[in-house]
């Protein structure tokens, strides 16, 4: 009798554990959500591109050619385009470009950009000081804005060899309708004759507001 | 040895404690009742599976659409048979038959404990397993099928798939992944504490550290798959942004954590196939397995290195060239481990008195296939040569050569090797040779075109391909209905043998079966042991 008791104890422990186990398995697949997303973050995985305060006053002579990439998803009615197809940047030199994003519907659409470079590994030194992908963008039906980029590519990517060989860089972005909290927020703080179907209190389609980039 | 157990005192009227039909088979805790449930859901559902095959062969003899143009897409119908077939064959002919039936019949009896640690769970784990094939089978008549393939890669099993069949099989990969994943704890709680005493664990046989690798695998693959599907699930219904980029989600992480999955899902699936073989080989040798502890260490290290190396299935999502030399250079390492395997194999043979009776034929078929499917896993495992053939026909061929004519030649090995013990009666003899080459015949002559199809560039996943491609899908499809015809042999096989195979004794193998349940009656009784066997020497349990 006391080995038998002795025997479901000990199973009953082993289950535990192993229940315990595939639970703590299950968790981890949750966390791995942020976790990749901050693995990116810190590594550059997958071209994931860093985000600097300021460029670091240092410029070597190599430059490399920084081209600019723009899609959309299918279901976003918007025109995303560079305004210059690419730009040469000295390794340390801050530079300005701007993309244009217009709204091609007749309602307020939040927009929401994700972003990588080409190759992959040049995004551990891509650095972003300003870009419009940093939040959601607010355009009102036929309102087109000119969105800056401000960037530097580390000045350290020479140290490393194995960098020799990154000439050209594409920066590329992906634009898809927002369904974010900030964008809920955003839409519902419109004045109501902002809102779809009032007609009044759209801006002129040429006008361009370029102060809603950042 | 069992030397403190007698086979000839078994007898002792157990007979009376069996319970009625529906308690027996229904309300089973008994580790054999629950064992031949899962064989025959497996064989069921693997039958279906195979139709499925046969309907996309005949579909693909010809260039055109001929079999499948009544349905109004027959493009998303292809693709839901398609995934029909990966999600049945993987979850509900594979798994079930190699874990839940050889697992579950043999281990306890080979490790000499009396039953499985949690009889009860053990029986939720197959009905949660019959209710995952249930739910699979309403999502292809409820909504318009799931046209994902297995992998359901997101946005397509998302946005892309409105409609309730994709959450049908959502559910279903979730009650079966359940019941996997208490089978798996049962199996290591049965393998920790449930040996005889004798039996340590360098002593037990193969088949049971197959099966304890695999119950790990399972234990620590398949929460992931749970997990990852709950997001998807909830992500297409309660508005979470997991993998969608437009609420700050990422697709690809439903990629890694996917494979993070599904490659250990390919070791679940054949490692308990080797446990098999390891314990035929032996037997038909007559010889010990050749570097015991190699092959069960072997295994372990197959099951760890499984898990670093999923990335290998997604080198063209845009890695950059050293995260792919790693995935490939951790992918060829398990070449190593599973080349201890197979020459250990070629070794025990080697010298052996071999008999090549009808379960060591298809353990030999397993050997020679498996090695052909992991050579063209090696060619695939490169990065830069798998950019020209990720997703064509050559991956088809490669995975069910380690498949179909790995895990499934694994199972009717163990199926040959065992059904005497399991029902008490022998198999036809000249009936079953027929069943193995008709099978070996048609299963290479309906994958092996497949590679030159794949390398000639042909795309998986389509309903029709061009004139191009005409001849290697047309010898395909004649190999996929001998392979068919072949299965459906089998089918009258197992009735045959059950009405009308001749009476076995407890060790109809003979010299070479020193496993503990050839010790025992065929069938054995209800309750296996009467006292605990005990283990003599070592180094004859092997």
């Amino acid at each position: 009798m006391s080995v038998a008791a002795g025997l479901a104890g000990r199973n009953r422990r082993v289950v535990v554990a192993a229940l315990g186990f595939a639970t703590a398995m299950v968790g981890l697949a949750y966390a791995s959500a942020p976790l990749y997303d901050l693995f990116c973050r810190v590594t550059g995985f997958a071209g994931t591109t860093q985000v600097a305060v300021a460029a670091p006053g240092r410029v070597l002579a190599r430059e490399v050619t920084v081209r600019f990439d723009a899609n959309r998803d299918g279901n976003l009615p918007w025109k995303f385009e560079p305004l210059q197809v690419s730009v040469t940047a000295k390794l340390g030199e801050e530079k300005l470009v701007f993309y244009r994003a217009t709204n091609l519907s007749s309602r307020p659409i939040v927009g929401t950009a994700t972003y990588n470079v080409t190759p992959d590994l040049a995004g551990s030194w891509f650095n972003k000081i300003q870009c419009f992908c940093f939040t959601e963008q607010l355009l009102m039906p036929g309102q087109s804005i000119d969105m800056p980029v401000t960037f530097f590519v580390d000045p350290d990517m020479a140290n490393d060899r194995k960098y020799d060989r990154v000439s050209t860089i594409t920066l590329s972005y992906t634009f898809f309708e927002a369904k974010t909290d900030r964008a809920r927020t955003l839409l519902s703080n419109l004045p109501a004759s902002g809102k779809p179907g009032t007609g009044a209190g759209v801006p002129d389609p040429r006008a361009r507001d370029t102060s809603k980039g950042g | 040895m069992a030397t403190g157990y007698n086979a000839a005192h078994d007898h002792h009227d157990h007979d009376h404690h069996t319970p009625g039909f529906w308690s027996r088979w229904f309300l089973s805790t008994n580790h054999k009742d629950i064992g031949t449930l899962y064989l025959i859901f497996s064989a069921f559902a693997g039958l279906i599976g195979a139709a499925l095959s046969v309907y996309m062969r005949m579909e693909l003899m010809e260039p055109g659409v001929q079999y499948m143009g009544w349905h109004q897409n027959p493009g998303h119908h292809w693709n839901s048979v398609v995934t029909a077939h990966g999600l049945i064959m993987v979850f509900f002919l594979v798994m079930p038959a190699l874990i839940g039936g050889f697992g579950n019949w043999f281990v306890p009896i080979m490790i000499g404990a009396p039953d499985m640690a949690f009889p009860r769970m053990n029986n939720i784990s197959f009905w949660l397993t019959v209710a995952g094939f249930v739910m699979l089978v309403c999502s292809v008549f409820i909504g318009d099928g799931v046209g994902t393939g297995w992998t359901i890669y997101v946005p397509l099993s998302s946005s892309g798939s409105p409609g309730p069949s994709m959450d049908f099989a959502i559910f279903s990969l979730h009650l079966a992944g359940a019941g996997s994943i208490l089978g798996a704890a049962n199996f290591i709680t049965t393998i920790f504490n449930m040996r005889t005493p004798g039996m340590t664990m360098h002593r037990m046989p193969l088949m049971a550290w197959a099966i304890l690798v695999t119950a790990f695998l399972l234990l620590l693959a398949l929460p992931v798959l749970a997990g990852v599907i709950t997001m998807l699930l909830t992500d297409r219904n309660f508005g979470t942004g997991f993998f969608d980029p437009a609420k700050g989600g990422d697709p690809m992480l439903f990629m890694h954590l996917f494979w993070f999955f599904g490659h250990p899902e390919v070791y679940i699936m054949i490692l308990p196939a080797f446990g098999i073989v390891s314990q035929i080989v032996s037997t038909f040798s007559r010889k010990p397995v050749f570097g015991y502890l190699g092959m069960a260490y072997a295994m372990v290290a197959i099951g760890v290195v499984g898990f670093v190396v999923w990335a290998h299935h997604m080198y063209t999502v845009g890695m950059d060239v050293d995260t792919r030399a790693y995935f490939m250079a951790a992918t060829m390492v398990i070449a190593v481990p599973t080349g201890v395997k197979i020459f250990s194999w070629v070794a025990t043979m080697w010298g052996g008195s071999i008999r090549f009776e009808v379960p060591m034929l298809w353990a030999i078929g397993l050997i020679f296939l498996f090695t052909v499917g992991g050579v063209t896993g090696v060619v695939l495992a490169n990065a830069g040569v798998d950019i020209a053939l990720h997703n064509t026909y050559y991956v088809i061929a490669h995975f069910h050569y380690v498949l179909s004519l790995g895990a499934v030649f694994g199972i009717f090995a163990g199926f040959y090797y065992w059904i005497g013990k399991m029902c008490g009666r022998q198999y036809n003899e000249t009936l079953a040779q027929i069943h193995f080459w008709t099978t070996f015949i048609g299963v290479n002559v309906t994958f092996f075109p497949m590679h030159f199809a794949g390398l000639a560039g042909m795309p998986r996943h389509y309903i029709d391909y061009p004139d191009a491609f005409a001849m290697w899908n047309y010898v395909s499809s004649w190999g996929a209905i001998l392979g068919f015809a072949s299965t459906l042999l089998w089918v009258f096989i197992v009735f045959h043998t059950m009405f009308y195979g001749r009476k076995v004794g407890a060790n109809y193998w003979g010299e070479g079966a020193t496993t503990i349940e050839w010790q025992v009656p065929s069938p054995p009784a209800f309750h296996t042991f009467d006292e605990l066997p005990k283990i003599g020497k070592p180094a004859e349990h092997h």
